[in-house]
């Protein structure tokens, strides 16, 4: 791509002296218009662009918050309950914008990820372009945690507390590194202003990443539901067939995000965060947002002592850093030659079961860890790290894929034309 | 491995005895219909007025409403003459002077609606030690929102033979763990609406309920006229921009 740079058809000669010293624009005109994409991909694919879509969002509302925002343990809950959501003119669609945003957010990006296993996106070329896609979600989650006790409510506050102490069960030095984290002896009024000018940065690295991210995107192009490396006869120009099939998808999904910040805006905001911060009360459940449920459940399936040396609180902190940890390494750790899921008849299955467990772990976070919700979750937790540690690696060596077309009108695909080609 | 499968074992047995898991969580309120739901949901105005008298003829003695400023009043239909009849009802406190000293004045439609009590500590001490919450909140901050908390107002009730009392609590199986220090607030004909209804415990706790809910969610009637407009506008282009998809990608069969 970058060795065939097209120059952009200019009609006004103050734009091309601009592009002539400074080509961003002839860079936007590659990336944006004539970048050559697959001829058959799916709507699986329009969830990358929603998501850099929301980040903007986010990145905007964020900003008009923060002009009536208060960062002081004593100000925060009333600058948004008292005045944000009441005096400021439209303060209550920026903040419901805001605060639903992150939720569409999370639900994009699972899904784009999901995409990315089915479809095997992440193996050779595209290994840094999964990497940086696993670096986005920890910076996107630091900033939707470190977000969420801005508004200063009491789940806030407690989430803040147990999300924090995790660090405690470092060995060593956990207990001074929370001391430092917290800037005093309890998560306090130093906490909150830290969190709150780093929740205001990490966005932008974010959008730095993200800028990576299509960097590396672009170098080989994207990949496609049949996984195989197409010519260029079967790839089409971004503009117009997917720049309109993106803006359908926006709508479509501004209908969803639509509906819960005008029809069900506090549908995951839980009530207790109605509740101003109360260090004195501590909330019957203590749960996160249900984007780290999963996550939430892995870090306390572990109930016991790992080889007497890791204790169980450790053990959980490890498992569950090492549940995001692994994804680093899925394009190794899968052996398969084939990419897409399509042409590996057991790999497919074991995606759903992973979909399935993933869901499981979810449901197991929400709730308290004992009884079966404990089972599930320590279930569910072990079957995660086999799907990435067993059954990856096992069955790219084991499975035997369906013949791969050699191009989009290869006979091969005959009968399956119709699902490809929308 | 064999010690987490019996850990777990232990703690499902555990979890799964009575009175276990849910003791300490309420009986799950009465599913009301309220005219504020649903997508074309508005409030009621004449019950958020009653509700509105309610509030201050009855739990104004022991809850506070610090986001409610007289003015606000005219989201529930009230209109300026009454509300700085309502106001001058009150007195605040107000100052320094130009001398320095605090002075008492009556309260004006910017004031916030004064508390009943100056402080938290002087709240608990009036009541038992148990604190009467902010009701400005109390609908968004309680699961089950309206319908909890006209089950709560309406649900005191003898407790069962079994329940040993608690000193300075009444029974009300929808509060959590069963025993509230709020003595029943609600009893008929307490007061007497200026719209001539009914004053039945009913009828006072769907209309303060209301009246706390408009309060929790002032923006609720601004924010369903927005949205019926952008959905409307993004629906009309869904369908454009599904049939130019189309049209596009036409050209290349
Ligand atoms: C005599 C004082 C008093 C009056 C009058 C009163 N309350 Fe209360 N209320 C209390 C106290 C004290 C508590 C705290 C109860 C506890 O924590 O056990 C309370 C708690 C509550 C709660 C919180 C329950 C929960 O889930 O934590 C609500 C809601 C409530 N009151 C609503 C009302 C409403 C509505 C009215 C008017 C109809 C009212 N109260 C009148 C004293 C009062
Ligand atoms: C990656 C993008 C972002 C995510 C995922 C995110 C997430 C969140 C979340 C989950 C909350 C709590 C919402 C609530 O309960 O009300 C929040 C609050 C807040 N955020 Fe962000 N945010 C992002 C970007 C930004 C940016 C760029 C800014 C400022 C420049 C910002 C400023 C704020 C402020 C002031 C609040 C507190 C007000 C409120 O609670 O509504 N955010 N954010």
């Amino acid at each position: 791509m970058s060795t065939e740079l097209q120059q952009p058809p200019f009609k006004s000669g103050v734009l091309r002296w601009i592009d002539e010293r400074l080509p961003v624009l002839t860079w936007a005109y590659n990336e944006l218009v004539v970048y050559p994409a697959p001829k058959n991909l799916n709507y699986w694919w329009n969830f990358g662009s929603l998501a850099g879509i929301i980040l903007v969002v986010q990145i905007v509302t964020g900003v008009i918050l923060v002009m009536s925002y208060t960062p002081h343990a004593d100000l925060a809950f009333d600058s948004v309950e008292g005045y944000i959501m009441r005096d400021v003119n439209w303060g209550w669609l920026i903040r419901y914008l805001h605060a639903n945003g992150a939720s569409m957010f999370f639900a994009l990006v699972y899904i784009h990820m999901f995409r990315g296993l089915y479809y095997g996106s992440y193996k050779k070329p595209r290994e840094l372009l999964w990497i940086l896609g696993v670096i986005i979600l920890l910076l996107m989650m630091a900033t939707a945690f470190m977000g969420y006790v801005l508004p200063w409510g009491n789940m806030s506050y407690w989430a803040a507390t147990v999300i924090t102490n995790l660090f405690s069960a470092i060995p060593l030095v956990g207990e001074p590194l929370v001391t430092w984290l917290w800037g005093g002896f309890t998560v306090a009024n130093p906490t909150l202003q830290r969190f709150f000018s780093l929740h205001y940065l990490l966005p932008f690295v974010i959008f730095a990443v993200v800028f990576l991210h299509i960097l590396a995107l672009h170098q080989f192009g994207s990949n496609n539901p049949l996984g195989i490396d197409l010519s260029k006869k079967d790839k089409i120009p971004f503009h117009p067939y997917y720049t309109v099939k993106d803006v359908f998808g926006l709508c479509v999904f501004l209908l969803v995000y639509g509906y819960f910040v005008f029809y069900a805006p506090t549908a995951f905001i839980s009530p207790t965060n109605f509740i101003p911060a109360d260090p004195l009360q501590t909330p019957t459940h203590i749960v996160p947002e249900w984007y780290f449920l999963p996550f939430y459940a892995i870090l306390r399936a572990i109930t016991f002592d790992f080889l007497w040396i890791v204790p169980a609180k450790l053990g959980g902190v490890i498992a569950m850093f090492a549940a995001i940890g692994v994804l680093f390494f899925v394009p190794w750790l899968d052996t398969s030659k084939v990419r897409s899921a399509r042409f590996r008849p057991i790999y497919k299955w074991f995606f759903w079961l992973l979909v399935i467990d993933v869901l499981v772990l979810g449901w197991a976070g929400a709730n308290p860890p004992e009884g079966w919700y404990l089972v599930a979750a320590q279930l569910g937790t072990l079957y995660y790290f086999a799907h990435f540690l067993v059954i990856m690696p096992v069955l790219g060596k084991i499975e035997r894929p369906l013949p791969l077309p050699t191009s989009l009108s290869d006979p091969v695909l005959r009968g399956t034309r119709s699902q490809t080609a929308n | 491995m064999r010690k987490m499968l019996i850990a777990s074992l232990v703690a499902a047995v555990l979890a799964g005895s009575p009175g276990g898991l849910f003791a300490a969580e309420g009986k799950h309120p009465e599913d009301r219909d309220w005219p504020q739901e649903g997508i074309f949901g508005t409030f009621d105005k004449a019950a958020l007025q009653r509700g509105f008298q309610v509030y201050k003829e009855v739990c104004a003695a022991c809850h506070s409403v610090r986001y409610l400023r007289f003015r606000d009043l005219l989201g529930i239909g009230l209109d300026e003459e009454t509300i700085k009849a309502v106001a001058g009802e009150y007195t605040v406190i107000d100052g320094p002077d130009d001398s320095g000293e605090m002075f008492e004045r009556p309260a004006k439609p910017f004031d916030v609606f004064p508390s009943p009590f100056p402080n938290p500590q002087a709240a608990r001490a009036a009541n038992g030690g148990a604190l009467p919450v902010d009701l400005s909140l109390i609908v968004k901050a309680r699961e089950g929102g309206e319908d909890y908390l006209y089950s709560l107002l309406v649900g005191y009730t003898d407790p069962p033979a079994d329940e040993e009392g608690l000193p300075g609590a009444y029974y009300n199986p929808y509060f959590p763990g069963g025993w509230i220090a709020m003595p029943p607030p609600l009893s008929e004909d307490m007061i007497e609406y200026a719209d001539g209804t009914p004053a039945t415990v009913e009828q006072m706790a769907a209309d303060v309920t209301q009246f706390l809910s408009w309060l929790a969610e002032p923006e609720l009637e601004e924010r369903k006229r927005v949205g019926l407009k952008f959905m409307l506008f993004v629906l009309v282009m869904t369908g454009i921009f599904y049939a130019y998809k189309r049209k596009v990608w036409a050209r290349l069969h």
